[in-house]
């Protein structure tokens, strides 16, 4: 069968299960867009800037655990998908993305709309391509989904000059992907499970802490028989929660930099440590010198290049998280460990740390927390990056597995708009919150448009507080109260909402909280609602920059007015 | 900080050289020399870096450079016991007066003069970089006018092979080098 090299991409994409492409036409892609009609059963979602098209795959690929597929043009389609492109590969997302290059004899000359795309992509990739030849693009596809999906997941790209999308060959679709240098899959050694299970059966105070490599890897249920199993509380990474229950009793909440006082500490008296599927990030371990002093580390992580990397490890069990522990778990003796809980116990109650005091103004945190009370079990939370983004996990307490999409390693402050958008396709028939600070709302809100041009009901809650709230913070704390360019100059959200044809409220006191909630979700279209909260509000707990998880300083605030409304 | 001697076996593609070397940049360090050039396998090329660095760090960085999928294996070769060269040409002002003396200190460091005019000679000189070295501190005081090192590339002794590629993953899979069949854009590796 004769095709063109775009039809050639597209009946790759086709036969990879792709039902979504986010992407922005422009010179370089014509001929793909040229063919998009031929293959009804792949949507094409049209965002307003390319970052979004990068965004909003990723979101999708994490909630469907299938490759996420964006596209643009040459030069600044894509280079707008930089950051898109960084985040997926900070956050290990497996994406594929399709660019547009100039024609095949223009590379290398500054042809108009030329950018070297895969030298910028280089180091932000897992692989990326240059296709030079019609004849090599049906494998350079296949090869694609395979390396961005197996092993540790991340972004790919493949670069394809417009003369190749219109150049035709006999197509031919390979069975098999055979890369001889690539082996995603690696077999743990028994003797280093034996040896995990030991320091396990040992450990007198053991602590878990799990990250991205459970969700990603689906082991929930491995991940709740080891912890039942030895009674190990569960601490989740940022871009952990989710892998958990939420309402288990052995699940802490979040760790490190705004994690709860209580992990912080307990990760210092531990005498054993499980990092699972996470990388010991320096937002987790504050000062690598003072993290976990008391603790034997075991490391499970599919990434070698993880093991070792910023925690020295006693026992490294480099494999996929779900295989190593179906091979674990029955070595695992039950276990009480009950004077640790009871010192664990101590901890949440003298430092509640993510209590709210009930005071009369509007509190980021009481929205956020409202917000999760009000929508159900079954919702998903998407939010941007700060304060509100902090606020968001550390109330976050939902059973429903991998349904908290945040930037995590890139930290990509706009990434609440467009990640909702993916996220909305990946679950058409469930309620998407989008939690937005007013920094991050103002980076990518022409995406609004594109809700409304595919009927997408995503709620946008806006934190407003006026402020690029978490620098202000810092400011104040750390760089004397010099406050500089972080007091915003806001549109008005509710007006711009209107614009937009999206329904807007604005909520200014504490009692049209709930009901400007209740409002949105009895909508059924998009709504935005601009939450003015409490504009000098600080986040804590807090660990200074650069200090040990030691020092955390827990809520120095309100010490008095404290009013439990979360789980102690 | 030791000299490391790093050596890589990789899919002989473009942008590998590219991608390898921006590992090492991404955490800051230098590469002292950088050798590169076919290996027993067609298809494949065999890297040989040398860096500078602790240990811990330079096992950071291969573990990183393994990550490339173009990277079938890479070793640290310092503490296998091996074999290392480097390869010199120097260029020497060399009029009929000098050339008696140079050729001395050529007989000496069983260096070659690969190339004589009426004022100059090429030189050319194998040895580790200590041998390297002193055969150009000797000769230095004639003039060097022009010089090129190719930087290590190393082997280890006897019949270990750590860089040895499983002979059956190497047959079930033929090595895609570049340039095969049509004119390709892009430099070799």
């Amino acid at each position: 069968m004769k095709l063109t090299g775009a039809q050639i991409v597209m009946e790759c994409l086709a036969r990879e299960g792709v039902e979504h492409i986010f992407g922005y036409p422009g010179g370089a892609n014509l001929p793909l867009y040229d063919t998009l009609r031929q293959y009804p059963q792949i949507q094409h979602v049209l965002v307003r800037h390319e970052q979004a098209a990068a965004h909003a795959a990723d979101a999708y690929a994490r909630l469907t655990g299938k490759p996420g597929v964006c596209w643009a043009t040459s030069g600044p389609g894509a280079t707008n998908l930089v950051t898109g492109i960084a985040n997926a590969w900070m956050d290990s997302v497996p994406l594929v993305c399709i660019t547009g290059s100039v024609v095949s004899w223009l590379i290398g000359r500054d042809g108009f709309q030329e950018a070297d795309i895969t030298g910028i992509t280089l180091p932000i990739t897992k692989q990326n391509y240059l296709v030079l030849d019609v004849d090599d693009l049906a494998g350079t596809m296949r090869e694609a989904f395979h390396i961005a999906s197996t092993g540790r997941p991340g972004p790919v790209l493949i670069d394809i000059p417009r003369d190749l999308q219109q150049a035709e060959t006999e197509f031919e679709y390979p069975e098999k992907v055979n890369i001889p240098s690539y082996t995603p899959e690696v077999e743990v050694e028994s003797g280093l499970i034996k040896k995990a299970a030991q320091l396990i059966n040992e450990a007198d105070r053991p602590l878990i802490l799990a990250g991205h490599g459970v969700i990603i890897s689906k082991a929930y249920d491995e991940l709740k028989e080891l912890a039942e199993r030895a009674n190990i509380p569960v601490i989740c990474t940022l871009l952990g929660l989710g892998g958990f229950p939420g309402s288990h009793e052995l699940f802490m909440g979040m760790p490190g930099m705004h994690g709860m006082y209580w992990n912080n500490i307990a990760i210092g008296e531990a005498d054993l440590v499980m990092g699972i599927g996470m990388r010991f990030d320096d937002r987790v371990t504050g000062k690598l010198a003072d993290f976990a002093p008391k603790a034997k580390i075991i490391h499970i992580d599919i990434d070698p290049a993880e093991i070792g990397k910023n925690v020295k490890t006693t026992v490294p069990l480099n494999g996929d998280v779900k295989r190593v522990l179906t091979d674990l778990n029955p070595l695992v003796e039950p276990s009480k460990h009950a004077a640790w809980h009871a010192r664990i116990r101590d901890l949440r109650h003298d430092h509640p740390s993510i209590a709210i005091p009930n005071v009369d103004k509007v509190l980021p945190q009481y929205v956020i927390k409202k917000i999760y009370e009000l929508s159900g079990p079954n919702a998903y939370y998407v939010t941007g990056v700060g304060q509100h983004q902090m606020w968001a996990a550390q109330h976050f307490w939902s059973d429903n597995p991998a349904s908290f999409i945040t930037s995590g390693g890139l930290g990509t402050m706009g990434f609440e708009i467009p990640a909702a958008i993916g996220a909305q396709f990946a679950k058409p028939k469930d309620l998407v919150w989008s939690i937005c600070g007013d920094g991050g709302f103002q980076m990518t809100m022409q995406e609004l448009a594109t809700c409304v041009e595919y009927e997408l009901p995503i709620k946008f809650a806006i934190i407003n507080n006026d402020f690029l709230g978490m620098v202000r913070q810092w400011q104040h704390n750390y760089y004397d109260k010099n406050l500089q360019s972080v007091k915003m100059l806001q549109p008005d959200f509710v007006k711009m909402a209107d614009a937009f044809g999206i329904a807007g409220l604005r909520v200014s006191d504490k009692s049209q909280v709930e009901p400007a909630i209740e409002d949105a979700l009895r909508h059924p279209g998009p709504v935005v609602i601009d939450f003015e909260v409490e504009q000098e509000e600080d986040l804590f707990p807090a660990m200074p920059p650069g200090a040990a998880l030691s020092e955390t300083i827990d809520q120095p605030k309100f010490a008095e007015e404290l009013e439990k409304v979360s789980t102690p | 900080m030791t000299t490391h001697t790093i050596v890589a076996l990789v899919e002989n593609r473009p942008g590998v050289l590219n991608k390898i070397a921006s590992k090492w940049r991404q955490r800051g360090f230098n590469i002292e020399s950088l050798a590169v050039g076919h290996s027993e396998i067609p298809g494949v090329s065999r890297m040989t870096f040398t860096v500078d660095g602790t240990r811990t760090d330079v096992v950071q960085v291969t573990k990183q450079m393994d990550k490339v999928i173009e990277v079938v294996k890479v070793v640290d070769l310092t503490e296998h016991n091996m074999v290392h060269r480097e390869l010199a040409l120097a260029k020497l002002g060399a009029g009929p007066k000098e050339r008696g003396s140079i050729l001395e200190i050529v007989d000496i460091f069983r260096a070659k003069i690969v190339d004589v005019s009426a004022e100059s000679i090429i030189v050319e000189v194998t040895g580790t970089e200590e041998k390297v070295d002193a055969f150009l501190e000797m000769v230095g005081p004639y003039g060097i006018t022009e010089l090129v090192r190719t930087g290590r590339i190393a082997m280890t002794r006897g019949p270990e092979a750590p860089m040895t590629i499983d002979k059956s993953k190497v047959e079930a899979h033929k090595f895609r080098a570049a340039g095969e069949g049509k004119a390709k854009i892009g430099t070799l590796i």
